[in-house]
């Protein structure tokens, strides 16, 4: 009997390898081999053509003094910083503006997250034409508002903000996501808090914002996540000419992974890119972990 | 029946002016005004795009800059079409977009089935081997990897763009474990009790259930190859097998740009995504929302 047991286990648990070998092998090749060597490279200078000379912790204390590094570190804080809160606002705003009954309303959500499926390579044209100083629409615009007009991409400080208004076209996901978190919370509550006299934006602090404060949680997480490895949008908006090293008037717009990967593909300087991952890793698990144990406060937890 | 209809249709025409939509019960209505404004927003470059694409050079650099041309053109068309192999770099994008969308099908289910629906002890360990990756960044394998597809002989070649797809993406093996989990394990029970194999109930109960989750994981995988950037920006040299994001990139940046025919360029390209995004809308936005949920 045990034995029959135990061969039934081990048949299941052969079954269930066969049917995850895909993965396993994916995994192997293409994250466990890639980690481990990437952490190897990072303690040494390797340039493609020479076998990998060990240097130890040089990699990593030459970021210490290395100018361009800290800038494009400081400006890829800045994205965050400056991109998370208002993706969040703005994606939240247009849930709540999406919500509400009206006829056509999937047309809506759609044109909402249309941006988000347009290859970067077209959004960073079509908004560089956009921001075009003399013959783009969004001066054109603050023109007729009578504001100041940027030159956007030709000074150096428009340049984070030229960025962050292409990622910030692409918050429909987000959108998408909030909306069915609205469409969740019990609508008992609203009724409830409308008994006791609650306004609209009574109802919202109380009822709608701490019911979908987990999914805040999770877009807060993914987008902080995606601004600090943002790459494709600044390299697009700042690129000049085939000159892979551009990065916008004195480096205004050089993201941290932009600047990695000019190490690694134009100077062929792996090691050094390597180390550099592997610092991106650190921070972004620092920052996650920092924002998971600050979200106690202000998590709603479904439990309590 | 007909006559009942009539009225409604009737009704429906006379109040289908955009100025009417706005107004309810004789008021304004501020969140019809919002909901416009929003979607105004977010489609405005989207009209810009498709306008300035039939603009002649005079139109497009008109300062100030008018919506509309003055004077409708398919030149810039002509011009993108000659001026960039398009056919070709469509053919290379679909070849691999088609081919990521069949090893995503092929392995995703696969491995979501191993984590949803077989009772075995590598189940949670591998789980979380699936949901560490998603948090991994790309920069940190993206060298290694290279150094491994350049050693293997194989960059400028399209095998490190399709390879990754067949062995499995760690979003979509989850997205697609969370859509088995809410399958009940009695249709699966009831096929095994009748000796059918494993992969025998896999292919012919479980798939076919899963059929929405699948569509909206074949549409992900379709558009995120189709907007690939970085992958073949580091992969192919050849520009005869360039796929149409890094094509274009490359037309525009080594020829300067014209605004014209790239703005039809533009079009062209967005053209296919939208294409299959309306026909999956309702799966891949209830995808991104479970997802999200998760």
């Amino acid at each position: 009997m045990v034995k029959r047991q135990h061969a039934v286990r081990r048949r299941q648990s052969l079954r269930g390898l066969a049917f995850a070998s895909p993965y396993l092998v994916g995994f192997a090749i293409f994250i466990a081999w890639p980690v481990a060597a990437s952490a190897w490279y990072s303690l040494t200078d390797f340039n493609l053509f020479q076998p990998p000379h060990f240097v130890g912790l040089g990699n990593y204390r030459h970021m210490l003094h290395d100018k361009v590094f800290w800038k494009s570190l400081t400006n890829t804080v800045y994205l965050t910083v400056v991109g998370v809160p208002l993706g969040l606002a703005l994606s939240l705003i247009g849930a709540l503006i999406l919500n509400h009954p009206v006829r056509g309303q999937p047309l809506y959500r759609a044109l909402v997250y249309l941006p988000t499926i347009v290859p970067v390579v077209v959004s960073g044209y079509l908004w560089r034409w956009l921001m075009n100083p003399q013959y783009g629409y969004i001066d054109e615009l603050l023109r007729l508002l009578h504001l100041p007009q940027p030159l956007w991409l030709d000074d150096p400080a428009w340049g984070k903000p030229a960025v962050l208004l292409v990622t910030l076209w692409t918050v429909g996901g987000m959108t998408v996501i909030f909306l069915a978190a609205l469409r969740n919370v019990p609508k008992e509550l609203y009724e409830a808090a409308a008994m006791d006299g609650a306004g609209p934006i009574a109802r919202f602090w109380h009822v709608t914002w701490p019911m979908i404060s987990p999914v805040t949680l999770f877009q807060v997480i993914v987008s902080t996540i995606a601004y600090l490895q943002v790459f494709t949008q600044p390299y697009l908006l700042a690129q000049t000419r085939l000159n892979t090293s551009s990065a916008g008037p004195e480096n205004s717009m050089l993201s941290y992974s932009m600047y990695l990967f000019q190490n690694a593909f134009v100077y062929l300087k792996m090691g050094y890119a390597s180390a550099m991952a592997w610092v991106l890793f650190l921070v972004t698990m620092a920052v996650t972990v920092s924002i998971l144990l600050n979200a106690k406060r202000w998590v709603h937890d479904g439990s309590r | 029946m007909r006559p009942v209809r009539r009225p409604d249709v009737q009704r429906r025409r006379s109040k289908g002016s955009a100025v009417d939509w706005l107004r309810v019960g004789g008021h304004w209505s501020v969140w019809r005004l919002a909901v416009l404004l929003l979607v105004l927003l977010f489609s405005f470059p989207f009209l810009v795009m498709l306008t300035s694409a039939f603009k002649n050079a005079a139109d497009i650099f008109h300062a100030p800059p008018q919506l509309l041309p003055r004077s409708w053109t398919l030149h810039n068309f002509r011009e993108a079409f000659r001026q960039i192999p398009f056919w070709r770099y469509l053919g290379n994008t679909l070849l691999i977009c088609g081919l990521n969308v069949l090893g995503t099908l092929l392995s995703c289910p696969l491995v979501a089935y191993a984590l949803s629906k077989i009772r075995w002890r590598g189940q949670m360990p591998m789980l979380m081997i699936v949901l560490g990756t998603m948090m991994l960044p790309p920069q940190v394998t993206l060298i290694p990897i290279y150094l491994l597809w350049n050693h293997a002989g194989a960059t400028d070649s399209y095998l490190p763009l399709i390879v990754p797809a067949f062995l499995g993406t760690p979003f979509l093996i989850f997205m697609l474990r969370q859509f088995l989990m809410s399958v009940p394990d009695e249709l699966i029970e009831a096929a095994r009790i009748d000796g059918s194999s494993e992969l025998r109930t896999y292919w012919s109960i479980v798939l076919p259930l899963a059929r929405p989750a699948l569509a909206t994981a074949a549409v992900f995988q379709f558009v995120w190859t189709w907007t690939d950037f970085l992958n073949p920006l580091i992969y192919l040299n050849d520009t005869s097998k360039y796929t149409l994001s890094i094509g274009f990139y490359n037309f525009f940046s080594e020829n300067g740009v014209e605004w014209g025919p790239l703005m039809a360029a533009c079009v062209l390209f967005t053209l296919p995504a939208l294409i299959v995004f309306l026909l999956g809308q309702r799966y891949f936005v209830e995808g991104i929302a479970t997802s999200g949920l998760k």
